[in-house]
């Protein structure tokens, strides 16, 4: 089962040719990790999956990107499309509001107004990202009270809230300290069962320990991409041997 | 060469003391001044309700101060804030005509105030048939401090983090649902800020008055009767010399409201910049 489907796809900024020709197939239920160095496209193909990149004045996308099956540049409505594909960012972003609130603003966008339910919705979001006993007694503190590995917790919280299919992860552990590094990695093996998770990573040793598959990327293309084990231990790629030795990036 | 660094210091040392020492100065013998002329003649009778020529009460000028004031804002402040996030959220950025709204802001801002009294005069009083009222007096006020209004909005609009905008988008919220439940509460201190400077140049301007809402020293019982604000009140005790004295008063008042307002903004911007 795959729960993307992108062919042939190029994206430019202007002038400037930012992915080339990106064909992949992304598995569902599984972890997949983008890595490669900086400039190499990784973070920009991750924002063409919720078309973040939309944002982006002078972007232009051509080729099909298909979440299950579905052309998600074709007429589809925006904000479902984004509910289905949660995004957490590089740095913790919780809204200047409570912790509740913050999870509730996603629910609440999408049309959820009862009490009841947003609290189940709440409590339940936190459970899931593994911070519920943390806050449960100051859900109605700010947010921004929180240390910064709690805060990015919270955002994957909040981002599980609408009960997305996919979640989309820009480098969330490039601002945090080891041991928050630590707890997300062990949360991201928790919620591999039932969501798909593709994350963006620096840090090839964090793509070793979590993802099954793995994607290298260089110069806006796709050089190699297969389970993690086998191109950690057996690189088809010279290019992705130099990489992931560690002999450029 | 040593010595010749240490007179420069002493010299550089010895202008910024008496710079200090003179901004002090002046604002101190300015307050001061106004304090020993007023507060004698503030008496009773200078706060009684009506205005007669011999009581010159300023409570009626002061009741007008307060709804012109409120008038202008709810006039200017809807569209400065408005069109502070239309060029901040909406516009693309480049666009000619964000270029050119910036600039007429600008340019407005510049503006002395006694050419919007003007401008007030030919168009509000003249063309509309307003005549001297609080009603042409509150518009001519609005267009006067709607750049001023909308400069501080945008100022506080850009300030708030892309980081919560992608956030917010990135949960599926639109971008009518950005701005008003991410964008405008963060950015809410720091468009009060303005607002208060707003209300700052409101009492203490004259000139753009004069023209426009007149000098009836009444209390005003519809927006199309003259009144006069505190700034005026006072302007016409002093130039008619007859009760330069209350004059004074007068002045001790509106120091005492300028001061209050400079406070509240000061407790807004260090309350806000407490939260960040």
């Amino acid at each position: 089962m795959n729960c993307f489907e992108i062919k042939d796809l190029h994206l430019y900024y202007g002038a400037f040719h930012a992915l080339k020709n990106v064909s992949l197939d992304i598995a569902a239920k599984n972890i997949t990790a983008f890595i490669g160095p900086s400039g190499c496209g990784k973070s920009t193909f991750l924002k063409t999956l919720n078309r973040m990149n939309d944002l982006v004045e002078g972007c232009v996308i051509k080729g099909s990107v298909q979440l299950d099956g579905e052309d998600i540049y074709g007429g589809i409505d925006l904000s479902r499309l984004r509910r289905r594909v949660g995004m957490v960012f590089q740095k913790p972003n919780p809204f200047p509001m409570s912790v509740y609130d913050n999870i509730a603003f996603g629910p609440r966008t999408h049309g959820v107004r009862k009490r009841y339910e947003l609290d189940a919705i709440v409590e339940g979001a936190l459970k899931d990202a593994a911070i519920w006993d943390e806050v449960k007694d100051r859900l109605k503190s700010p947010a921004l009270g929180l240390s910064g590995g709690q805060q990015q917790r919270l955002c994957i919280a909040r981002a599980l809230a609408v009960a997305p299919e996919v979640l989309l992860l820009d480098e969330p552990t490039s601002a945090l300290d080891p041991i928050s590094t630590g707890k997300i990695e062990e949360l991201l093996l928790a919620l591999r069962d039932k969501y798909s998770i593709i994350i963006v990573t620096h840090n090839m040793q964090q793509a070793a320990r979590i993802s099954d598959t793995t994607v290298f990327f260089l110069l806006g293309e796709i050089i190699e991409y297969g389970e993690t084990e086998t191109l950690f231990a057996r690189p088809a790629n010279k290019r992705t041997e130099a990489y992931i030795t560690g002999r450029f990036g | 060469m040593k010595r010749k660094r240490k007179s420069s210091e002493i010299i550089l040392a010895a202008l910024t003391w008496t710079a200090a020492a003179a901004t002090i100065g002046i604002l101190l013998y300015l307050v001061v001044f106004i304090l020993i002329k007023g507060i004698p003649y503030l008496t009773p009778s200078l706060f009684s309700f009506t205005y007669t020529s011999d009581n010159v009460s300023l409570t009626p000028a002061l009741v007008s101060t307060v709804v012109i004031t409120a008038l202008s804002l709810v006039i200017a402040v809807p569209l400065g804030i408005f069109a502070a996030i239309y060029l901040c959220e909406y516009a693309r950025r480049g666009n000619r005509a964000v270029a050119l709204i910036r600039m007429t802001c600008e340019t407005l801002a510049g503006i002395p105030s006694i050419i919007f009294g003007l401008f007030g005069l030919l168009f509000f009083v003249g063309a509309l048939g307003w005549g001297f009222s609080v009603l042409s007096g509150a518009c001519t006020l609005a267009v006067m401090i709607l750049p001023l209004v909308m400069r501080t909005a945008e100022e506080a609009i850009l300030a708030v983090p892309d980081i919560w905008r992608e956030g917010a988008f990135g949960l599926g919220a639109g971008r009518l649902r950005t701005v008003f439940r991410i964008v405008l509460p963060a950015a809410a201190p720091g468009i009060l800020a303005g607002i208060i400077l707003a209300v700052g140049r409101i009492v203490g301007e004259t000139a753009a008055l004069l023209y426009t809402a007149g000098t009836v020293a009444q209390i005003p019982t519809t927006p199309m009767q003259s009144a006069r604000t505190l700034s005026v009140h006072m302007y016409a005790l002093s130039s008619e010399g007859l009760h330069s004295d209350q004059g004074y008063a007068t002045a001790v008042v509106l120091l005492v409201v300028v001061i209050l307002i400079n406070a509240l903004s000061a407790g807004i911007a260090r309350r806000c910049g407490a939260k960040k």
